[in-house]
C-alpha cells in the first residue's frame, strides 16, 4: 500500500493522530496513549493495512515525555510502517498493552517496563526481565543516577 | 646431655646447576628437573573452558578452528564443564549478573588454573567504562587473571601470542613457590613476588 492511501485511512480511524511520511523511511503516526488500542487493532485487523508482524517495540526517554515506538509490517505485502505513543508524564507513565494484538509484544514490553518503568497496563506478567527483580529504579532514563556502578563521563 | 637438633649449614656450590629452597627445620628441597617435568607438561595440555560472553567468543572460535588450531600448541580441546578445564579465557564483556556465574566457575576449577582476559571489555570494561551500568569494570574485580591480551577484538594470532605467554608464565614458575589464594585476592593482596 502506498503511503498516501495508507495516511488517510489512519487518519479517517484516528482524526487526532499525527501521520508523515515525507522525507523519512517509513510512514510515522503519532497518537496519544488511550488511542492507541483501537488504532492498533485496526491496522492489525483491518483487510486494507493487515499489519501481522511486530518487528520491533521500543521505548523512548524525551527528558519531557515519554515514547513507546512499535514498528509493523505486513506479511502479504511487505509494506512497513511505525507506529508512536506519545506519553505526556515522566512520574507515571502508563499505556494498554498490545500483546494481545501481537503476541511478541508481551516481552518486549516487560523489557521497556524493566529499563524505562513505562507501565503497560492489562499486561498478563509484567515484571522485571532483564535485572534482577530487587533493582531500584530504571537505568535507561536520562535521570537515572546510580554512583557505585556509574563511572559517567 | 641434649640432643642439638640444629643441622649444620652447609655451603651450596657456586656451581650446582638446581635451585635449593629452605624448606624449613634446617631441611632443603631440591627442586630441579622435576618441576621442568611438572611445568612442561602443565603447560601444554591447557584445556580452555568453553566460555565467551560477546563477541570476543567469535575470535576465540576462530583461533580454535582449523585456520589457526590453538590445539598445535597444546590447548587441544575446549572442555564444557569447569571441572575438566585448566584455562578461562573471559572473552567478552562480563555484567555484573554475569560476576557471580564466572565467580562460581572459577571456583569450580581444579588447581592449577589459569585466566586470560581476552579484549577491552574483559581488561577494564572497554566501551562499557564510562555511563554504563551493568558492565563490570575489568573481569579483575572478580578473579585474579593471568595474562591481558588487548584488542577489540584482538586477533586470533594476538589471543595465541596471549597463550603462549601464559605457557612461559607456567614454565618459568615453580612448585616452591607460594600461590596466591582467593581469599588474598579478595584482600586485595599482590600474588608473591618471585
Amino acid at each position: 500500500m502506498d503511503n498516501e492511501k495508507l495516511k488517510s485511512l489512519i487518519e479517517s480511524w484516528e482524526p487526532t493522530a499525527e501521520v508523515t511520511y515525507e522525507g523519512i523511511q517509513h510512514l510515522t503516526a503519532v497518537v496519544a496513549p488511550e488511542k492507541l488500542y483501537a488504532l492498533a487493532e485496526k491496522l492489525h485487523g483491518d483487510k486494507e493495512t493487515q499489519f501481522d508482524f511486530l518487528t520491533c517495540l521500543s521505548g523512548v526517554d524525551y527528558k519531557e515525555h515519554m515514547e513507546v515506538v512499535y514498528h509493523l509490517r505486513c506479511q502479504a505485502t511487505f509494506s512497513e510502517m511505525v507506529l508512536k505513543v506519545k506519553i505526556p508524564t515522566r512520574t507515571k507513565p502508563e499505556v494498554e498493552t498490545v500483546c494481545t494484538i501481537w503476541r511478541a509484544a508481551e516481552w518486549h514490553e516487560r523489557e521497556v517496563f524493566d529499563l524505562f518503568g513505562i507501565v503497560f497496563l492489562k499486561h498478563p506478567d509484567l515484571r522485571r526481565i532483564l535485572l534482577t527483580d530487587d533493582w531500584v529504579g530504571y537505568p535507561l532514563r536520562k535521570d537515572y543516577v546510580d554512583t557505585v556502578n556509574i563511572v559517567s563521563y | 646431655m641434649g640432643i642439638d637438633i640444629k643441622t649444620k649449614e652447609t655451603e651450596i656450590p657456586a656451581d650446582f646447576p638446581g635451585k635449593v629452597v629452605e624448606g624449613g627445620n634446617g631441611g632443603r628441597i631440591i627442586v630441579t628437573s622435576f618441576d621442568k617435568i611438572i611445568n612442561w607438561s602443565k603447560s601444554n595440555s591447557l584445556w580452555p573452558l568453553t566460555f565467551g560472553t560477546s563477541c570476543c567468543a567469535i575470535e576465540m572460535m576462530q583461533t580454535g578452528a582449523s585456520r589457526h588450531d590453538w590445539s598445535r600448541f597444546g590447548f587441544e580441546v575446549a572442555r564444557a564443564t569447569p571441572r575438566q578445564a585448566d584455562l578461562i579465557i573471559i572473552a567478552g564483556t562480563i555484567v555484573n549478573k554475569m560476576a557471580p556465574v564466572l565467580r562460581r566457575l572459577y571456583e569450580q576449577m581444579p588447581e592449577p588454573k589459569y585466566v586470560i582476559a581476552m579484549g577491552a571489555c574483559a581488561i577494564s570494561g572497554g566501551p562499557f567504562f564510562y555511563n554504563s551500568y551493568s558492565v563490570v569494570k575489568g573481569a579483575d574485580h572478580i578473579i585474579p587473571v593471568d595474562v591481558y591480551v588487548p584488542g577489540c577484538p584482538p586477533r586470533p594470532e594476538a589471543l595465541l601470542h596471549g597463550m603462549m605467554q601464559l605457557q612461559k608464565k607456567i614454565m618459568e614458575s615453580s612448585m616452591a613457590d607460594e600461590q596466591q589464594t582467593l581469599a588474598d585476592f579478595d584482600k586485595g593482596e599482590q600474588p608473591p613476588e618471585k
